[in-house]
């Protein structure tokens, strides 16, 4: 795992059953993009989240494939129904195999 | 050829509206609420001292309307991700006496204001002190912990942790008494040009804010924003390496981060902000 | 000819899009490649989609934009003066009810910022915004 990387989710704890509601999403990570050189004239390896996932109670959101020109601590923001009251699950694919999840509930009512 | 016209009129039409777009002069009119709750006063009338501008304005009045959105969401606002390291930060132990920040300040909301008023004359030192160097004393007179690099990462996180906590307090420097003769040394710098391009402070930030330099919106060189978030280099920023950055851009040898001309800068500098809110951690350019 | 910024402006508009690719696809540039590769030399429309970039980056490291698709099932986005220009490839899933993103992007200057959709009746859609990177005059 890549050193200091920490996943944000901004979601309501809240909606009405069918309501649209917005979603933040951050994650610490320097997208290193294989394109930068060290002092000594060698290429640093590309490291970065090659994918973003965001669902609802197994139903997906949203499903991005990440290049290097995503600027460092990728940041999302798109919108997501709410049919019922249940668990948004997010995860980031990292270059070196990681997988960072975090899950957020939401009530419906 | 026709084409060859088309093309012409449609660049000449994309440059006029580029000219139109980059033709800023004055601060924007924007109002900035961060987190749709606190309050930031980014213009007001200059302090008493100030003898050549009448109005100030915080850096944030000069960015785009993208890069002001960035900071008006603690969500949005990258900063965050080091102020919350730096949370963390305060609650572990470090050094040899084994405490950590919380074991004497408790929770960092009692350092509401502080920010405000840093730089401070310190009595027992006998010196005007930067929050950075009173966060190293406490780290190694009461931690027994190693001091950090004055602008590195750790410190930029934790004045940013510590700045956080005092936004919209007004930026209140004392500039009388024990502190006035570091005061006016900061402003001898604040006037006296440096380097192969000969210039101060107050050439760009006091004479030409507003103006372009170059592909730069020159702000009036405010640090009530400070530690700030560079979209140029993703991480935050002390006031320290940017004033070394600025010196440095004039061709000159810089003052050291930490040393006795850069903290009586930070001071004169702080002062010209009297009156702004504490805005750290900011984001910028 | 040669892939002048001139000649981008004519890849770029809609219409001439096709004519450039099917005249002269030896001399298109990798971003057309790449768009090629999703549509297979379809036709790209415009207007259902938008793409909404700031015209003047303060810096390139952080250009934030935002994509409204609706109706697509997927779009893809491109940033043609970059070194590789792919950015980012966006699913769009049953729980989505706008089928909009923002995100915030790399560029390595001046350039065209483009957007390709594919809708859910299988045509496609372009957007494509030209954003301006400044170099600022403080290293700082």
């Amino acid at each position: 795992m890549a050193s200091g990387v920490k996943p944000r989710v901004k979601v309501p704890k809240k909606a009405a059953a069918g309501e649209t509601i917005t979603i933040k999403t951050l994650i610490s990570h320097k997208m290193e993009s294989g394109q930068r050189k060290n002092d000594d004239g060698s290429i640093i390896p590309r490291s970065i989240i090659n994918r973003f996932t965001a669902d609802f109670n197994g139903q997906n959101i949203i499903d991005i494939t990440l290049e290097p020109a995503i600027s460092t601590n990728p940041y999302f923001q798109f919108d997501s129904l709410v049919p019922e009251a249940g668990e948004f699950t997010f995860k980031w694919y990292d270059d070196d195999g990681s997988v960072y999840e975090e899950s957020k509930s939401i009530t419906v009512g | 050829m026709n084409t060859t016209k088309k093309l012409t009129s449609a660049l000449a039409i994309v440059a006029a509206a580029g000219l139109t777009t980059a033709a800023w002069a004055d601060p924007d009119d924007d109002n900035l609420v961060i987190n749709e709750e606190i309050e930031i006063v980014t213009e007001t009338a200059a302090p008493a001292h100030m003898e050549n501008v009448d109005t100030i304005y915080s850096g944030w009045r000069f960015r785009s309307d993208e890069t002001q959105a960035v900071q008006m969401d603690d969500f949005d606002n990258p900063a965050m991700i080091f102020v919350e390291a730096a949370a963390e930060a305060w609650n572990a132990a470090d050094g040899s006496e084994g405490k950590s920040c919380s074991s004497c300040h408790n929770d960092v909301e009692s350092l509401k204001g502080v920010r405000a008023v840093y730089p401070k004359w310190n009595e027992a030192a006998g010196e005007v002190r930067t929050l950075e160097a009173q966060i190293n004393d406490c780290r190694e007179t009461r931690m027994g912990a190693e001091k950090w690099k004055y602008t590195g990462g750790s410190m930029a996180a934790m004045v940013g942790l510590i700045s956080s906590v005092s936004r919209g307090m007004p930026v209140n420097v004392a500039i009388d008494g024990p502190a006035q003769s570091t005061w006016e040394k900061g402003k001898e710098i604040y006037y006296t040009r440096f380097g192969q391009l000969e210039l101060s402070c107050a050439n760009c930030h006091e004479d030409s804010y507003g103006m372009m330099i170059r592909a730069d919106h020159l702000s009036q060189g405010q640090i009530n924003g400070f530690p700030t978030y560079r979209l140029k280099n993703t991480k935050l920023n002390t006031v320290h390496a940017r004033f070394k950055g600025c010196v440095r851009d004039t061709r000159a040898e810089t003052f050291k981060p930490g040393s006795p001309e850069f903290v009586a800068l930070e001071l004169y500098v702080a002062s010209r902000g009297n009156g702004l809110s504490v805005e750290g951690p900011s984001v910028r350019n | 000819m040669e892939l002048t910024r001139r000649n981008m402006l004519v890849i770029s508009s809609g219409t001439a899009l096709t004519a450039a690719l099917g005249a002269l696809p030896a001399f298109a540039s990798m971003t057309d490649d790449e768009i090629a590769k999703i549509t297979g030399g379809a036709d790209t429309a415009e207007g259902a989609i938008t793409l909404t970039a700031p015209e003047i980056a303060e810096n390139g490291n952080t250009v934030p934009i935002e994509v409204a698709a609706p109706g697509a099932t997927m779009v893809a986005l491109f940033a043609d003066g970059n070194p590789t220009p792919k950015v980012a490839t966006i699913k769009f899933g049953p729980l989505n009810p706008t089928n909009a993103a923002s995100t915030r992007i790399r560029l390595a200057g001046t350039q065209n910022v483009v957007a390709i959709a594919q809708m859910e009746d299988g045509t496609f859609q372009k957007a494509s915004a030209n954003v301006k990177v400044t170099i600022g005059g403080c290293g700082g």
